[in-house]
């Protein structure tokens, strides 16, 4: 079970997720980023923005 | 054939580019180069990574360290390395253009607080000042007099170097809105008004900005395909502006964010990358 590090509300994690995809709090919309450790998914605070990020 | 898709963040573009090769049974190998480590001496990527490889990186300098990697070892690139260090710095991407005769807006360039001042009063207030390196408009600020210059240039001196080359550009009178044209190959697939509807000066999506349809004139593709090949060949965004003089191009954009143009416009951008790579593959 994955609970919100903001809130402790559950996170879903879906079933077709894919490595460094970003996944929201229901509850309280904080955002994460979906990581693989010992074959399970986890979740950390996802980085918002880079000073070098953009298109 | 297979394609690879190398990305750090999975955006609503990386899904829909997912989705895309499914639908044309294309097989896509999904490579997130975080937290993995390459040896430079290794002589077998190319088996690892297939024939092509579709750059999708959010971050800049991963997105070019990488590739000139990846083409050090033989592999094609989506955008190739040179097409990403120009497109991804504003002042190198402006002498491209330049000198292919596109047109843009009269641009300085200095490497001092006095240098820009200088500029300024040349260029006249109102005046936009932008960092070479940077997207989705951090950073740029709409400079209405020489107080105002002095204390942004005074500010950029405690930051990182590259924030010391100042690029300043005359402010164009256009509407509150640029086009966004998305050119793939030698076409311009779709192209989209991009409407600020929040008072911002910007017309950044990632601002607010509203994406509306725009019909691909021959005058706005012709421009626009001009200038992605200015760049390089492979897939880019073409930013223009409707001046008084007719239209003028001022940044090619080379990792292309489409999550609100594919709606607008009805056009199946993810799919026309992936038929690219198919030729690009060949």
């Amino acid at each position: 079970m994955i609970r919100c590090l903001e809130c402790d509300a559950r996170i879903t994690i879906p079933k077709d997720v894919i490595e460094g995809e970003i996944v929201s709090c229901p509850d309280c919309g904080a955002a994460y980023e979906v990581y693989k450790e010992s074959d399970n998914f986890q979740i950390r605070p996802a980085r918002i923005e880079g000073e070098d990020w953009g298109e | 054939m297979k394609i690879s898709m190398v990305y750090d963040y999975v955006r609503w573009e990386e899904k829909s580019i997912i989705e895309a090769a499914k639908r044309k049974n294309v097989e896509l190998q999904l490579v997130n180069p975080t937290d993995l480590y390459f040896d430079l001496n290794d002589n077998g990527l190319k088996s690892k990574f297939g024939d092509v490889v579709l750059q999708r990186c959010v971050s800049y300098f991963r997105n070019l360290h990488l590739t000139a990697l990846l083409e050090s070892k033989g592999l094609k690139v989506v955008n190739c390395f040179n097409a990403i260090l120009t497109a991804g710095n504003k002042l190198f991407c402006t002498l491209k253009l330049m000198n292919a005769g596109v047109p843009m807006p009269k641009t300085m360039v200095s490497f001092s607080t006095k240098g820009s001042l200088r500029a300024l009063d040349e260029l006249g207030y109102p005046a936009i000042m932008k960092p070479t390196i940077g997207s989705w408009g951090r950073l740029i600020s709409l400079v209405k007099d020489s107080d105002s210059a002095q204390a942004i240039c005074e500010h950029r001196e405690h930051l990182s170097p590259l924030y010391q080359i100042y690029y300043l550009q005359e402010l164009v009178k256009r509407p509150p809105r640029d086009i966004r044209c998305f050119v793939i190959g030698d076409r311009a697939v779709a192209a989209i008004y991009r409407v600020s509807t929040t008072g911002d000066w910007r017309t950044n999506t990632a601002r607010g900005a509203k994406a509306v349809n725009c019909p691909i004139t021959n005058e706005l593709e012709d421009l626009c395909v001009k200038a992605a090949k200015a760049i390089g060949d492979g897939i880019f965004g073409v930013d223009c502006m409707e001046s008084p003089d007719g239209l003028v191009v001022h940044e090619v954009n080379h990792t292309i964010e489409f999550k609100n143009t594919v709606p607008a416009t009805g056009v199946d951008i993810p799919g026309l990358i992936i038929d690219y790579l198919m030729e690009v593959a060949k």
